[in-house]
C-alpha cells in the first residue's frame, strides 16, 4: 500500500516537474525542475531495490551534470529569451512526430517481462546487496558493452579537450587533435 | 510503535546536533581567541558559556530582509536546501554499534549524494541574491565543490575496496578494534587526499574562497540576514561534523577505542569527531587562504592523480593478498 502510494507520488512529480522544466520561462528555474525530477527518479529506483542506481543517479546527474548546466547558464547570463527558428516548419507536424514517438514507446511496454531473470532473484539481490550484484554482472557478463561505453565516453572527453585547446594554440592544434581521434577510432 | 520510537530518536539526534552546532561556534571563537592571545567571548555567563544561546536568540529575532530584485522563491529555498541536505546525512552515521537511524547498504554514497545536494543551496543562494559578491561566491563554491567531490570520492574508494562494503557500520566493523586495524595506516594516501578534500568541501580555510571576507564581503550569504543567515551557518557546521564523522568512520575505526565505555558507547566516536573539529579550527587560525588557480591546480593535478594511484595500488594489494 505504502509502496503504491509512493510510486504514485513519484510518478506524478516526475510528470509535473518534467512539464514545468520545458514550460517555465527562467532557465535556472527549469534546471531546478529537472533537479526535482532526478530526485523523484532516484525515489523510484529505491522502490525497485536498486539503491546503488538511486545514489549514482543523484551523485552523477544532480551532483555533476546538472551543476555544469547551471554553470553554463550563469556564464552565458541570458538577459532575454532566445528565439530560435523551429526545427520543423509546421507545429502540427511536430505534434504528429511527438505523438508517433509516444505510441512507439508505449508499444514497447509489453516487451518488458515481469519476474526474475538469470540467477539474480529478488531475494538473492537483497542478500548480496544491489551494489555487489550490479558490480558482478557488469564485470563478468556485460564486460564488453561496459568497456565500449567507457571508450565512447573517453572519446567524448578527448573531443572536448581538443575543442577547448584549439583557441589557445592557433593553427597547428586541430591537426594533432584529429590524429588523436583517429587513433581512438 | 516503531515509528514513534524512531521519531523520538530523530528528535534526540536533532537536539543534540543543534546544541553541538551552537557550541562548536563557541569553541571556534574561544580556540581562535586563545591562539591569537586574546580571550574570545567572556561577557555572557561564566567565560562566555551562554554566548551561543544569546547569538541564537538574537538571530532569531532579527529582521529577515529579502532584496527587492532577488529571485524570491529560490532565495527563500536556498538556505533550507543546505540545511536539509546536511541534516539528512546525519541519519546514516553510526555513532556506536547499533546507534544509527537508517543502517542502509549505500551509506557512503548517500553522504556523497547529500553533499552534492547541499552545494545547490550555496549556488542558488549566490545566484538568487542578485548581487555580484554573492554571485561570485556561488560560482567559486560550485567549481570548488565539483572538483573536490571527485577527489574525495576517489580517495574513499580505497576504503571501500578494503572493507568490501558501502555500509558505514560494516566499514567500522571491518577495521576491528585493534589499533593497527584502522585504515589510517594502509590508506594513508587516501586519508591525505580525503583530509584536504574535506577542508575544501566544507569551504573551510585555507579553501574558503566562496566566502572570502576580504574580497567578497561574505560570499554567497552576503544578502542574507537574521534566521536565514543562521541557517547557512548551521548547515556549514553540521557539514563539518558530518565530514569529521566520515573521516572517523573510514580511517580512525569509528566507535572503537582502547577500551569499551559503559553507559555511553559513542564516547570514542565523539572524541574523534572533536579531534577533527579542533584540527579544522587550528588550521583556520594558522594558514592563509589559497589563490583560486592554486586551488584548482591542487585539486585536479595533485589530489585526483594521487587518489587514482591509491585505488590501483589498493586493488593490486588486495588481489595479491587474497
Amino acid at each position: 500500500m505504502f509502496l503504491q502510494l509512493f510510486f504514485g507520488y513519484c510518478a506524478l512529480m516526475i510528470v509535473v516537474s518534467g512539464l514545468l522544466a520545458i514550460s517555465l520561462r527562467n532557465p535556472v528555474h527549469c534546471v531546478l525542475m529537472v533537479l526535482v525530477l532526478f530526485f523523484h527518479m532516484a525515489g523510484l529506483y529505491l522502490t525497485l531495490n536498486a539503491e546503488f542506481l538511486a545514489a549514482v543517479q543523484i551523485i552523477v546527474y544532480a551532483g555533476a551534470i546538472l551543476v555544469l548546466y547551471l554553470f553554463v547558464l550563469f556564464l552565458v547570463s541570458l538577459r532575454e529569451e532566445l528565439h530560435l527558428t523551429a526545427f520543423v516548419p509546421n507545429a502540427w507536424l511536430g505534434r504528429i512526430i511527438a505523438a508517433g514517438l509516444a505510441v512507439g514507446l508505449i508499444a514497447t511496454i509489453p516487451a518488458f517481462s515481469l519476474g526474475e531473470k538469470s540467477a539474480w532473484t529478488v531475494a538473492a539481490i537483497r542478500e548480496a546487496t544491489h551494489t555487489k550484484a550490479l558490480g558482478q554482472e557488469l564485470y563478468t557478463s556485460y564486460l564488453l558493452p561496459f568497456e565500449i561505453a567507457g571508450l565512447i565516453l573517453l572519446v567524448a572527453l578527448i573531443g572536448g579537450l581538443v575543442l577547448a585547446r584549439r583557441d589557445e594554440n592557433g593553427a597547428d592544434a586541430p591537426e594533432s587533435g584529429a590524429d588523436g581521434k583517429e587513433v581512438l577510432r | 510503535m516503531d515509528i514513534l520510537l524512531m521519531l523520538v530518536w530523530i528528535v534526540i539526534l536533532f537536539v543534540v546536533v543543534m546544541l553541538h552546532v551552537a557550541y562548536a561556534t563557541y569553541f571556534e571563537r574561544k580556540i581562535i581567541g586563545h591562539m591569537q592571545v586574546r580571550l574570545g567571548p567572556m561577557r555572557i555567563g561564566w567565560h562566555g558559556l551562554l554566548q551561543p544561546i544569546a547569538d541564537g536568540i538574537k538571530s532569531f529575532f532579527k529582521e529577515d530582509i529579502i532584496p527587492e530584485n532577488a529571485d524570491r522563491p529560490t532565495f527563500l529555498a536556498a538556505p533550507i536546501i543546505c540545511l536539509v541536505a546536511m541534516m539528512t546525512s546525519l541519519a546514516v552515521l553510526p555513532f556506536a554499534r547499533g546507534w544509527v537511524l537508517a543502517d542502509i547498504d549505500i551509506g557512503l554514497l548517500f553522504i556523497f549524494a547529500m553533499s552534492s545536494l547541499a552545494s545547490y543551496g550555496v549556488v542558488l543562494a549566490g545566484w538568487s541574491s542578485n548581487s555580484k559578491y554573492s554571485f561570485l561566491g556561488g560560482m567559486r563554491s560550485m567549481a570548488q565543490v565539483i572538483s573536490y567531490e571527485i577527489s574525495m570520492g576517489l580517495s574513499l574508494v580505497g576504503v571501500m575496496l578494503m572493507a568490501g562494503s558501502l555500509n558505514l557500520s560494516a566499514i567500522v566493523e571491518a577495521q576491528g578494534d585493534r589499533f593497527l586495524g584502522m585504515y589510517l595506516m594502509p590508506q594513508c594516501i587516501g586519508f591525505f587526499v580525503f583530509f584536504i578534500s574535506m577542508l575544501a568541501e566544507t569551504n573551510r580555510v585555507p579553501f574558503d574562497l566562496p566566502e572570502a571576507e576580504t574580497e567578497l564581503v561574505s560570499g554567497y550569504s552576503t544578502e542574507y540576514s537574521g534566521m536565514r543567515y543562521a541557517i547557512f551557518f548551521m548547515a556549514e557546521y553540521i557539514g563539518m561534523m558530518v565530514m569529521a564523522a566520515i573521516a572517523t568512520i573510514c580511517f580512525l575505526g569509528g566507535w572503537n577505542g582502547p577500551f569499551a565505555v559503559p553507559f555511553f558507547p559513542p564516547l570514542w566516536f565523539v572524541l574523534k569527531i572533536y579531534l577533527f573539529m579542533f584540527v579544522f579550527i587550528w588550521i583556520r587560525a594558522t594558514l592563509p587562504r589559497y589563490r583560486y588557480d592554486q586551488l584548482m591546480g591542487l585539486g585536479w593535478k595533485v589530489l585526483i592523480p594521487l587518489a587514482l594511484a591509491n585505488i590501483v595500488f589498493t586493488a593490486c594489494m588486495k588481489a595479491i593478498l587474497t
